[in-house]
């Protein structure tokens, strides 16, 4: 399938990465500055708050963790400048200098000897100007080797597997033959078909690396000593007829398409060349969205068989359901219906061009329905507890 | 006549309901390819995306779907029935 004939627009940032939105953020370091990044988000239009419940006292790789994922959302190309508001000045400069490295506008306020009022009046003017340059800013043409985009299903059921799913893995098959770069992950959700990714790596050490993420979490989960029947699959999925984990990972896979794995992605790190990366992570939605917003994904497709209603306050988000029941419910969150497939109307190649086509207005910048609906999940994945 | 329930692999024991089911009824099975391979009598209700056993599954054994095991019967399932978490569980957890 030839996609060169669509017209792509976007924004191109000072360090030349390609964004679809045009997001001032106003970016909280801990959760004690929510109210005052709030409080600036209020007051200037056009800046979006991304307020979260972690950032004091955490320690080691969490507190890494937590740093890369604020950081590599303000370095996001969707995210057109960023104003970073912490309690005191060390790591609310360590993200903004962080950030800066993109070369995008960027500034740091601590709340400490100011109070939260003058914090805001400071970070306000800033927040104004920013806006104005961000406003200004033209978006022009772009081709599909400069996209980063990422995969990640949710709320799924036996129509997962048989129909959205392999939606997703035939379109991914159209795009990254394009030359784009894509992530998916979902460390436990491959339980069961592992050695099906692990045989698609591309070389020994990449197979060795995905083995080993996925050995440790195995191990981690066997150490909790806990039945998952419940969480993975979820009461969602049992409801919509999925019974096993095995079952569940045979229809989250196809949504690698035909494609190899060319690297294993710690959790939030940038992938550094082009095509489909596995990241270690979550199968919670929004904290999995919110990881591969901060690799630099600037589109999310999320497959549904239930009707997860996840968005990302950065990342448009992409719905894609094969449950009649399902689109027709919930139908002002699905952008792409492929129940198509399940009645034999249409073939996986259709339904993957119906997925592209839906991409390429979202990229040009039509509202998903999760923008349109305000589903602004921003969630931070934590590691362990706090000091 | 028209299928109401889907198979990944033809070796599949299993298929998935792609409308609700009504017990009683004789169902169309066919290939996620659009192959026609034959009918099936339902024996439980079968809700939207749930699975019905192809063929009579004897306690302990593994269950194929997409041609793989997906878990082991933990009980006798009779061919025509609803398989889930009351009679499918995992090998894993």
């Amino acid at each position: 399938m030839d996609l060169k004939t669509y017209k792509l627009t976007g924004y191109r940032r000072e360090n030349g990465r390609i964004g679809i939105r045009n997001h001032v953020v106003i970016l909280p370091v801990d959760d004690i500055s929510n109210a005052a990044a709030e409080g600036v988000a209020r007051l200037i239009k056009g800046t979006i708050a991304l307020p979260h419940p972690y950032g004091r006292l955490q320690f080691g790789a969490d507190l890494q963790l937590t740093f890369d994922t604020l950081i590599g959302t303000g370095k996001n190309p969707n995210v057109a400048a960023v104003v970073v508001i912490g309690i005191e000045p060390n790591w609310t400069k360590k993200i903004a200098d962080a950030i800066a490295t993109t070369g995008k506008p960027v500034a740091g306020f601590s709340i400490e000897r100011h109070g939260d009022l003058k914090t805001i009046e400071m970070a306000a003017w800033k927040a104004k100007e920013f806006v104005q340059y961000a406003t200004e800013l033209p978006r022009v043409p772009f081709t599909w080797d400069e996209l980063m985009l990422s995969v990640k299903c949710g709320e799924s059921d036996t129509t997962s597997g048989l129909g959205a799913n392999p939606t997703v893995g035939r379109a991914l098959d159209f795009i990254l033959a394009e030359g784009a770069t894509a992530i998916f992950g979902e460390t436990t959700e491959v339980t069961g078909g592992e050695d099906l990714v692990s045989s698609r790596c591309i070389n020994p050490t990449v197979q060795a690396a995905f083995d080993k993420v996925f050995n440790d979490y195995q191990d981690f989960v066997n150490a909790q000593d806990a039945d998952l029947l419940g969480s993975q699959p979820t009461e969602g999925n049992i409801r919509g007829g999925l019974t096993t984990i095995e079952e569940k990972a045979m229809g989250n896979i196809q949504k690698m398409g035909r494609n190899k794995v060319v690297s294993v992605l710690a959790p939030a790190e940038a992938p550094s060349g082009k095509g489909l990366h596995f990241m270690d992570s979550s199968s919670a939605a929004a904290e999995m969205v919110t990881l591969c917003g901060a690799a630099g994904s600037v589109l999310h497709f999320f497959p549904t068989g239930q009707g997860n209603v996840i968005g990302n306050p950065i990342v448009p988000v992409i719905k894609i359901t094969a449950n009649s029941i399902t689109a027709s419910t919930m139908s002002e969150h699905i952008d792409v219906d492929v129940t198509g497939l399940l009645r034999l109307d249409i073939n996986l190649d259709q339904a993957g061009m119906k997925l592209v086509e839906c991409a390429v207005h979202t990229i040009n910048g039509r509202y998903t329905c999760a923008e349109a609906l305000r589903h602004d999940e921003f969630v931070l994945t934590k590691l362990y507890r706090s000091a | 006549m028209k299928h109401s329930v889907l198979m990944h692999e033809k070796k599949d024991d299993v298929a998935v309901a792609v409308v609700d089911i009504t017990a009683g009824t004789e169902i169309g099975v066919a290939t996620l390819e659009g192959e026609f391979v034959g009918t099936v009598l339902a024996v439980n209700d079968i809700p939207l995306g749930h699975k019905i056993a192809l063929r009579d599954i004897k306690n302990g054994e593994n269950v194929l779907k997409y041609g793989r095991p997906i878990g082991h019967a933990v009980a006798d399932i009779a061919k025509g029935s609803h398989v889930h978490v009351h009679n499918l569980k995992s090998n894993r957890w």
